[in-house]
């Protein structure tokens, strides 16, 4: 620890007492000057998955229906994430603003927050930001209602269409895609889900240009963006830095210098051990040298005191309690791994099986019905291929 | 329609927008298999059993969910497709108590089709079995739900909601203790299960079975001092032969099925087509008295319009969820309990058998069956009226047991007494056909004429549709029933329960108004029976329909009024209908139950 | 009407018969009972005009919507990788000793139910637990020891 590599940002939790001029700047804005906008700052899902965030604007204002809808995904319930929470509590005027503009560039009149119910402590300061907001938008002949809507304990509503079905009084099980939600979403309308960060971003973006934005970061992975920081380090809590930051660089700012490796993304995420810090950087798909890994923000440190059989045992028991259910692949895939991992490790099942569940994961991986099932052969793959040994002995 | 083109296996294929990968698939002649997937129900995706590669993408799709894209290109059968198929495939078998030869449906799943297409002798994973704790509820007089041959498909889940408007079933809990289960995970006879069966049609595997009682009927036609009477229901005859893959004479096998319970060792072959006669006459005499009492008498204490009471899935459905409309129910029984409580009083008495002594089976297209035969109020005969029901599927088990080359059987007729019947009977086989039998003869009653229809063949109330509306204007009428000069009789008709509750709906807010409506629990009606052979879907109800309404046309005899056998009942033992006796054994009375 | 159906019914006022409502309902019905009762699923289910067992497949989905009978008090430690390795065991262990029960278990008193649960999002001041809605964090034995008893003391005033 001790040095300094990364540029730390002040964009998101910057207080903006003006914002209620930009607001009215917004609304007054042409909507096809607000989706170049969007689109020329190159900002890209902060929820982890990545998608541009201007042409889901723009997919979904293209859409004739009269109703349609803005949700904002405050379901954060990847281990490790804690940054959107700090972003309603601190900047929540942003997210609205952020969901104001989307609502009027897609002709939204009605938005949602989906907030965890692990948050529920945070709805009273949430709906006076929102009683706020809603005089705000009166004053500029807006015609335009946000709502909270609290989860209760499911980290699968995190998933798009899942938190769709949820509120829609179902149990959160993911739907088939096609259909996607700017097609068919909320109430089978065409909706946008945007992650809480995201829409704060796109405050940032509103008030400063695009260019702005666009210059910060690395070639294709253009922007600041969040990182909830834990585990073994001597300074946890949430960090606004450029993306395309390397994992070394990361690892010397953050780790307690005895850094054996760090989970990028969370559970669902991978993880980097030490000899691959240098040639593995933290942004999108692109030109960037070596590994590029996606994330939602969760930075998990790892020091050389811990037991990565247990890391990965912990996190396969959250997949197993947290699958939905529905798909086999990640029902009984996830039970397998459980049992598997434990019966190896008790010596009940050879090493090679190690290799049998490697395999599954690469048919969980092509498989499965969403996103978790899918990415559950992340962490399982880079624990299980870099730290072989410790899942044996 | 937009066509698409793709290709699926490298060859070019071009289809109608919305198609979906699989439907394309099929057009090829490429089979992809499913679990999940049914044609009576919607998609569910969740399976991914019938997962294919698209080239280009890095996740392979579930071709159930996915709509054929114009230029796409789809491999059905490539290694990744194939190893990931196998894969799946092992994990439901890892969950699924596969101990194949204990298994009712042993030879009859989906799953174990699979298995053994996929040659799964030696899987990698672990037997997750010993770490559930699985249920097993077989409290129902009808159905059989054991958890542990569940993988968790939602095929029943769909059925009970989609087609049966019930959700008695449910999906429960997530992640790994997810499961298909009940409101407060209670036992099926304590929710508002209607024991229609449809989810036992609809079940890839032995999770969701009938509750057999194969042993105790063996057991009773074993028994020197017992005389074992057995009738069949109409859409037996058009369903069996489906298990013994017989197609010719649209896969009608009355004949051949008379013979085969001879030959097993029924003392009575009967039919149950004789009070499905006689269900015509009492339940047409009961509305057009109830007409009477409205149009003549302004009691305002008459309900109509009169609702069927055949199926004992709708009544039970009735009971459960529209307790405010027991009262339109007809007070007449089930064809199967009216055979029950005179096979043991009007049979006993003319073949002089102490009733005692005769043991009552029937074969039925159905599993409500079993629960009706079972209700306290079934009892008139001072006997269990019906002693044991089994469904279609038990019968071909029987005939297999035995050793019976059906499809070699030369035909037989059904014993005298309560063997008789007309088309009319037969027909109620199908939706609509109870309808239709009630109208052919009512009209006459009243009217002195044949019903205007060529050949008999009351078409509007035929076929598919899940409601059909028929109206009927009474002229010249006899002087008895002058009252309904210039009345214009309307009819409905719904199968399937969703459909019922639908129908109930436009009558609960006065859109619609009848005076009397054919209801049957099942898709299609009996024919489609939750104890027909399985598999099911709307081809095979297609091929039963065409089957059933071309054994009426067979019939020498068309209407239920003119069956011999009907007029000597009432002769010699009824009076006539509606008499006292008639009410004491062919009638009951309904009881509310808890809807929630 | 008894309490729950009272209660229900309020609540049904409050968010409408249509099934986006089903959720806040069940959540205001844990907010005062702190489990869904069978009367309490039949109650909605027939507000709703859905079937029992829709009710109770979507409350058993939802790790916080408890079917089964809870204590006045849940408290519900998180056990996701950052807090278990920052101590939980420890915590864990506090708590049952000082409550006398083990996870998943009520006391007799009715006043408290220890539950284990995923990820809070509190990872950077790990331990964390929530009391009913309450969050916690940064725990150390002695911490939850004190909690508890504060708690208690409140039972006793109350």
């Amino acid at each position: 620890m001790g040095t300094k590599h990364l540029r730390r940002m002040d964009l998101i939790f910057t207080r903006d007492d003006d914002y209620k001029n930009l607001v009215k700047d917004i609304l007054s804005r042409k909507n096809e000057d607000i989706i170049n906008e969007m689109m020329e700052s190159g900002l890209k899902g902060r929820g982890g998955a990545g998608f541009p965030t201007g042409l889901k604007w723009k997919l979904t204002s293209e859409k004739p229906e009269a109703t349609k809808y803005i949700i904002c995904n405050a379901d954060e319930g990847e281990p490790g994430t804690f940054k959107d929470r700090e972003i309603l509590t601190q900047v929540p005027y942003k997210v609205l603003t952020g969901m104001a503009a989307c609502a009027k560039v897609i002709g939204a009149k009605e938005g949602f927050i989906y907030l965890r119910g692990e948050y529920h402590f945070l709805v009273d300061l949430l709906s006076k930001a929102i009683d706020e907001f809603h005089q705000i938008c009166k004053v500029n002949s807006f015609d335009f209602n946000v709502y909270i809507f609290l989860g209760s304990g499911a980290y699968i509503c995190g998933e798009e269409s899942a938190l769709m079905e949820s509120m829609e009084g179902k149990r959160g099980e993911p739907r088939n895609k096609p259909p996607f939600p700017t097609d068919l979403g909320y109430l089978n309308k065409p909706t946008v889900v945007n992650n809480v960060e995201t829409l704060a971003h796109a405050f940032t973006i509103l008030k400063l240009g695009a260019k702005d934005f666009h210059d910060l970061g690395v070639q294709d992975s253009h922007g600041s963006k969040l990182f909830s920081v834990s585990g073994d380090t001597p300074i946890p809590g949430i960090y606004e830095l450029e993306l395309g930051m390397s994992v070394q660089d990361f690892a010397d700012d953050f780790g307690d210098g005895d850094c054996k490796a760090v989970q990028v993304g969370g559970a669902s995420g991978f993880l980097v051990p030490r000899k691959r810090f240098k040639e593995t950087s933290i942004g999108y798909q692109g030109k960037l040298k070596g590994i590029s890994l996606p994330t939602g923000g969760s930075m998990m440190l790892f020091n050389s005191s811990r037991s990565m059989y247990n890391v990965l045992s912990n996190y396969l028991d959250f997949f197993q309690e947290e699958s939905c259910g529905q798909c086999t692949p990640c029902r009984v895939g996830c039970q397998q791994l459980v049992k598997g991992i434990e019966q190896v490790k008790r010596g009940e099942k050879p090493a090679a099986y190690l290799d049998v569940l490697l395999k599954l994961t690469d048919t969980m991986k092509v498989t499965a019905k969403c996103g978790l099932g899918q990415s559950v052969a992340n962490s399982f793959q880079s624990i299980v291929e870099n730290f072989k040994e410790e899942m044996i002995y | 329609m937009k066509q698409i083109n793709l290709k699926i296996n490298g060859i070019a294929i071009n289809v109608d927008e919305g198609m979906t990968v699989l439907e394309a698939a099929k057009k090829l002649n490429i089979r992809i298999p499913t679990l999940c997937y049914h044609k009576d129900l919607c998609t569910a995706g969740n399976c991914r059993v019938c997962v294919v590669e698209q080239v280009g993408r890095d996740r392979l799709v579930a071709s159930c969910a996915t709509p054929a894209q114009e230029g796409m290109e789809i491999l059905t059968n490539s290694l990744q497709v194939r190893n990931s198929r196998k894969h799946i495939i092992e994990l439901l078998l890892s969950e699924h108590n596969a101990d194949c030869t204990k298994c009712y449906k042993n030879g009859n799943c989906e799953l174990q089709n699979l298995a053994s297409e996929y040659k799964i002798t030696n899987p990698d994973f672990i037997d997750l079995v010993p770490y559930k704790n699985y249920a097993y509820d077989d409290l129902s007089p009808s159905i059989i739900k054991d958890d542990s041959k569940c993988i968790r498909c939602q095929r029943c889940v769909r059925t009970c909601a989609e087609i049966q408007h019930l959700s008695a079933l449910c999906v429960a809990h997530k992640g790994h203790e997810m499961k298909i289960s009940t409101f407060a995970e209670k036992p099926l006879q304590e929710v508002v299960c209607a024991t229609c069966g449809q989810c036992v049609i609809h079940c890839p595997t032995g999770a969701l079975t009938e509750k057999n009682y194969i042993e105790e009927v063996w057991d009773a036609i074993a028994d020197k001092d017992k005389h074992v009477v057995v009738q069949t229901a109409p859409a037996v005859r058009v369903g069996l032969g489906e298990e013994f893959g017989i197609e010719k004479n649209d896969g009608r096998v009355t004949g051949q099925m008379v013979a085969a319970l001879r030959r097993l060792g029924f003392d009575a072959v009967l039919d149950t087509d004789f009070t499905a006669d006689l269900t015509i006459m009492e339940e047409g005499t009961e509305l057009l008295t109830r007409l009477k009492k409205a149009l003549v008498e302004n009691d305002k204490d008459v309900q109509l319009p009169l609702f069927t009471s055949c199926s004992p899935g709708w009544i039970k459905f009735v009971e459960h969820t529209h307790p405010d409309r027991l009262k339109n129910l007809s007070t007449c029984k089930s064809p199967q309990q009216m055979f029950g409580a005179l096979a043991k009083t009007y049979y006993a008495e003319k073949r002089k058998i102490n009733p005692e002594n005769i043991v009552s089976v029937s074969i039925m297209p159905c599993t409500a069956k079993k629960f009706e035969a079972d209700r306290p109020e079934m009892r008139d005969s001072g006997y269990k009226d019906v002693d044991y029901v089994l469904t279609t599927r038990e019968l071909a088990i029987m005939i297999k047991q035995a050793g019976i080359e059906f499809s070699r059987l030369d035909e037989e007729k059904y014993d005298r007494l309560m063997g008789e019947s007309t088309g009319a009977a037969v027909i109620f086989g199908a939706t609509g056909g109870v309808m239709e039998a009630a109208l052919r003869t009512a009209y006459e009653l009243v009217t002195g004429r044949e019903i205007p229809f060529e050949h008999l063949d009351i078409t509007p109330v035929r076929g598919f549709d899940g409601i059909k509306e028929a109206s009927l204007t009474i002229e010249d009428a006899l002087p008895d029933w002058d009252f309904l000069n210039g009345v214009t009789l309307n009819c409905a008709i719904a199968h399937g329960l969703d459909n019922a509750h639908h129908l109930l709906k436009r009558m609960d807010s006065g859109e619609a108004s009848y005076h009397f409506v054919e209801f049957m629990a099942c898709p299609g009606g009996c024919l489609g029976g939750g104890g027909q052979p399985i598999p099911t879907s709307p081809e095979i109800r297609k091929k039963r329909m065409k089957a059933i309404y071309a054994e009426d046309g067979d019939m020498p005899l068309r209407k239920s009024h003119e069956n011999p056998e009907i007029i000597d009942v009432y002769r010699e033992f009824l009076g006539e209908p509606l008499s006292e006796k008639s009410h004491h054994l062919l009638h009951t009375h309904y009881k509310a139950r808890e809807r929630y | 009407m008894s309490d729950v159906q009272t209660l229900v019914k309020g609540l049904v006022k409050s968010y409408g018969r249509q099934e986006t409502s089903l959720m806040p309902i069940l959540q205001g019905v844990i907010k005062v009972e702190r489990s869904i009762s069978e009367s309490a699923m039949i109650e909605i289910a027939r507000e709703l005009e859905i079937s029992t067992a829709k009710v109770f497949g979507m409350a058993s989905f939802y790790s916080f919507l408890d079917t089964k009978p809870r204590g006045k008090y849940v408290i519900r430690i998180c056990k996701t990788i950052t807090c278990a390795m920052k101590g939980k065991n420890q915590i864990l262990l506090a708590l049952e000793d000082s409550l006398k029960i083990k996870v998943g278990e009520t006391t007799h008193d009715k006043h408290f139910t220890l539950l284990e649960t995923n990820c809070l999002g509190w990872c950077h001041k790990a331990p964390a637990m929530l009391i009913n809605e309450e969050v916690y964090t940064e725990l150390t034995p002695e911490k939850v020891r004190q909690i508890i008893e504060e708690y208690k003391k409140n039972e006793v005033v109350d």
